[in-house]
Formats: C-alpha cells, structure tokens, sequence
C-alpha cells in the first residue's frame, strides 16, 4: 500500500441534484465515479431514501486534487445554498 | 350516502403507522413501481375509450382545460402572496402544485365512482395530462419574474418529460392503439388489479404523508387554511366547467377533483429543478400533508355532491 495522488471525494446530497451533478462531472472530464441511494438526517432534516422526493444520493469520485477541489468549488457556488448536501475530501491508499 | 371504500383506510393504516413510527417502510422501488402502474393503468383505460369516439370535437375543450390550469396557479400565487406574505419562489411552487393535479387523487375518485356505480367520459384520463403541465410552467414563470429566462432546456425537459406525462400520454397512446380487444391480454393486471394497486399506493402515501405532518406546525395557520379552503374553491370552479362543457355528473366530479387537487409527483421534481430557491418543505406539507387526505377522505364525496347539485338545478325545466 502506498499513498496515491488521487483524492477520494464524497459528496451526499438530494437525489433531485443527481441529474445536474452528472453533467457537472462530465464537463469537468471526471473519469469515473459511484453514487448510492442514501438516507440519513441533517441541518436541512430527516431525508428519507422511501420517496424520490425526500431521498439522499451518496456520490463518491476518485480525481486528482486539483479536479476534486474545483468541483467544490463548484458545489458551494451553485448548489449549496438552495439543496440540502454536504461534501469532504480525503487521502487515499492504493495497492 | 355512499359507503366509504376501503382503500381510504389503506392510506389511514399507512399514516398511523408512519406516526406511530412503525416497523414498516417500502423500498422506493416498490413506490415508483406502483405510481407507474397507476399512471399507465388511468392512460391504457382512458385511450381504449378515447379510441371509441371522434377525438376532433375535443379541441375547444382540450383548451378550456388548459385556460383551467392556468387560471388556478394565478389564483394560487396572487393568494399566497396577498394574504401569505410568502416569498415570491415559495409562492410560486405551491402555486405550481396546486394549480396541476394529482393522480393519486384522481385515482381515488375513479375508485369512488366505480364503487358509487356513476360513469364518468373516458376523455377525463385525457383532460388529467394536460391539466398537469400548464401549472408547472405559469410557476416557474412566476417564480422568475422579469429575470432573464436563462437554461430553459432542463426545465422544459423535467416538466415535459417526467414521468407522469410521460407515463399518462404514452399509456393513452398504447391504449388508443391496441382497442379493447388488444388489451384484453393486459387486462388482467391493469385494470382488475386496479384498485388493488391502488390501495398499496395509498398505505405508501399514507407512509409518505406521516412524514410531513411534522412540517404543520413550523409553517403555521396560513398554510394549513389555505390548503383546505382552495382545493374546495377549486373544486367548485372545476365543476362549473364540467356542466359548462356538458360533462356527465361523474365528469363533473372528476373535473371538480382534478382542480381541487394538488400534484406532488409532477410538481416537486419540476419546480426542485427550475425553482431550487423555493422551500420544498411547504409545498410538500401543503400538498402532502393536509389537502391529499383532506381530498381523500372530504374532498371526493364533496365535489361528488357539488356535482350532483350543480347538474340538478341547471336541468330544472324553465317554466313560465
């Protein structure tokens, strides 16, 4: 196991934004990622995964620093002031 | 008095359950796996219909329906800014819901008239697509205002091709297209299974609804008042022009459910998407919470009796 460049970046957010994050991520020529249908509770309230309406998708994306950076960039310009997300970015190990 | 159909108590057990915070839950699968049933049963049954008779003779009609939708997300706004107070997107998208319509609910009154055994023009199925996209629209014009109509492409997109229009218009075509006798095979499921289908929807809605009884309380008196009072004034508007269209008296009902009720499949996704600014949790408590059940359980037999008089004292013969 050894450090990689990449950064694991994970966003959780309502699934009504999936659509427009996908676009988002293929603009900024992201190579891959993995989204999860999510339920759990938050500063906006409870988002439960029954109804599409109130559901939670969980987006992770392996990218370079610089690509992971601007995507939240991105999220906190466009998006975080009317949808419920919250998003991180950590290290990551490969082997 | 007509009995109460049982499928109502689906949608009590599924609320006491939600509050009761109860060991049941359904998978979203299973909820998108009824609603699509539900639309395609309500668009094969209305198109099997529609196929019977010249469509030709519905155009003027078609465009009442359409002046319908429209008129109504106006009231809406115009109330829920004057007497609300609310901020212009908020009043926006609650216009936008409660100036389309609800399936579920229209589902429901189908049921009501089939258990009354009062018949109702098939062409209703239809008038319940076009009733739903209008709204949608007006609401996020509303929600606008003179800002530059910028990135309608997705918009256009979520309000026309959602699922429930999609669903509706493609199952009338299919419908239209195969005939009775095409159908028969699919029978079966979509249209005896019909007020079963119905009866899951509901304990799912009820699930649903449990869920946004919370919100009653944060969002105050005005909320609640105008989501009783406006599906009941919609509801007489709707019927006025039933019997101004000619509509049997279980049209009339129909018609009159269609305006009274508030969309919260079509809506929500169409106005997250153009009007992100606007609080989803009002509309949804609004819609959701307080007129779906009030439709429901008072709403229905309401515009049924509204129906009923209408029709009887416009066919009282002028003497004299």
């Amino acid at each position: 196991m050894k450090p990689s460049e990449d950064k694991l970046l994970t966003i959780v957010a309502e699934s009504a934004l999936e659509r427009s994050l996908v676009a988002e991520l293929d603009r900024l020529g992201v190579g891959g990622y993995t989204i999860i249908d999510a339920r759990g509770r938050g500063s906006r309230g409870r988002r439960s995964s029954g109804w599409e309406h109130t559901g939670n998708i969980r987006v992770e994306i392996l990218c370079n620093g610089e690509t992971a950076v601007r995507i939240l960039q991105l999220l906190s310009e466009q998006y975080a002031r009317d949808f419920a997300m919250t998003a991180w970015l950590q290290d990551v190990m490969r082997g | 008095m007509t009995q109460v159909d049982p499928i109502i108590a689906f949608f009590l057990l599924g609320a006491l359950a939600g509050l009761l915070r109860a060991d049941l839950r359904l998978p979203q699968a299973i909820y998108e796996f009824l609603s699509t049933l539900l639309l395609l049963s309500i668009g094969l049954k209305g198109g099997v219909e529609l196929a019977r008779q010249p469509v030709s003779g519905l155009v003027p009609e078609l465009a009442a329906v359409i002046a319908l939708g429209v008129v109504l997300a106006g009231v809406a706004f115009w109330i829920l800014r004057s007497f609300g107070r609310l901020a212009r997107p908020d009043a926006a998208s609650i216009a936008a819901h409660y100036g389309s319509v609800s399936v579920g609910t229209f589902a429901v009154a189908v049921a009501f008239l089939l258990h009354a055994n009062v018949p109702y023009e098939p062409k209703l199925a239809l008038f319940l697509v076009v009733l739903e996209v209008p709204a949608l629209l007006v609401g996020i014009l509303l929600a606008r205002g003179r800002q530059s109509a910028s990135a309608w492409g997705p918009v256009l997109r979520e309000v026309l091709l959602g699922r429930s229009v999609l669903l509706l218009l493609g199952g009338l075509a299919i419908g239209g297209f195969a005939g009775a006798e095409g159908m028969s095979g699919l029978a079966p499921l979509f249209v005896d299974l019909f007020k079963g289908i119905l009866a899951l929807f509901l304990l799912e809605m009820g699930l649903i609804a449990s869920e946004h009884f919370g919100g009653l309380r944060r969002h105050g008196l005005f909320l609640v008042g105008f989501a009783l009072v406006v599906p009941v004034a919609f509801g007489l508007v709707g019927a006025s022009l039933g019997l101004a269209l000619g509509l049997s008296p279980g049209g009339t009902t129909l018609l009159a459910t269609l305006a009274g009720s508030a969309s919260y499949i079509a809506a929500p996704a169409a106005m997250r998407t153009a009007v992100p600014e606007a609080n989803p949790a009002l509309s949804l408590t609004a819609s959701l919470a307080i007129t779906f059940p009030f439709n429901l359980i008072a709403g229905i037999p309401l515009y049924h009796a509204i129906s009923i008089r209408l029709h009887a004292w416009w066919n009282v013969p002028v003497t004299g």
